[in-house]
């Protein structure tokens, strides 16, 4: 299965890239979507995750063709 | 009900009295107009800020602010509400965010009015970045109040 993943703002500056593509063979929770791309590079403390635009926990399970985001808390308004 | 990100310069108070004078059908029916307006600083965290870019995640933003007024219309008996915020680059002075509610009486109308803001702070994926003398430098959280 293929998954979309975006970074944003300060951890996008800090990962160097907006946004990877993952081939998985089984099936993955947000945690191991990072863990599968960023391998021992820990998720940053107050790291906030999305699945196909929604928070998600990092338990959630992810399927074919989602949307996984990393960001940092967010500061608009 | 409005809701709209904008990558350029807006007046709120034009915005403001530009759309309320749509409301044609509520003419009669609300007596309270809440408003909240944000403005760039150019001070932040002990630093003086040249300017700001606010950044966001095209799609998600937009959902959650519709979901946020939808939310605090549930809550409130609200008639309209309109939402505009600002991506992009800013400069000092610049307004950032108008959050404008009608509503028949103005418990009703201040306490959506705040309740949008306070949910758009904490939940809409927008994200500062502030140019200062020292460099640029991400916003790490939003001041609690």
């Amino acid at each position: 299965m293929s998954i979309d993943i975006k970074y944003f703002a300060s951890l996008r500056d800090r990962l160097g890239r907006a946004e990877d593509r993952l081939d998985a063979a089984t099936e993955l929770t947000v945690a191991e979507v990072w863990a599968a791309l960023w391998l021992d590079r820990p998720l940053p403390p107050n790291t906030l995750t999305a699945v196909n635009m929604e928070y998600a926990e990092l338990t959630q399970r992810v399927r074919d063709g989602d949307e996984v985001a990393f960001f940092p808390p967010v500061t608009g308004g | 009900m409005k809701i709209e990100l904008r990558d350029a310069p807006f007046d709120p108070l034009v915005e403001l009295g530009r759309y309320q004078n749509t409301l044609t059908g509520l003419h009669g029916q609300y007596g309270a107009t809440a408003i909240f307006i944000g403005t760039m600083r150019d001070f932040n965290d002990g630093a003086t800020v040249q300017e700001m870019t606010l950044e966001h995640y095209p799609g998600m933003t937009e959902r959650h602010l519709q979901r946020i007024v939808e939310a605090a219309a549930r809550e409130w008996p609200l008639l309209d509400a309109l939402v505009i915020h600002r991506v992009g680059a800013l400069q000092p002075n610049d307004p950032i965010v108008l959050v404008a509610v009608w509503s028949a009486q103005r418990a009703a109308a201040f306490a959506a009015c705040r309740l949008i803001m306070e949910e758009l702070k904490a939940k809409a994926p927008f994200w500062k970045r502030e140019e200062t003398a020292a460099g640029p430098r991400w916003v790490a959280h939003n001041t609690p109040s």
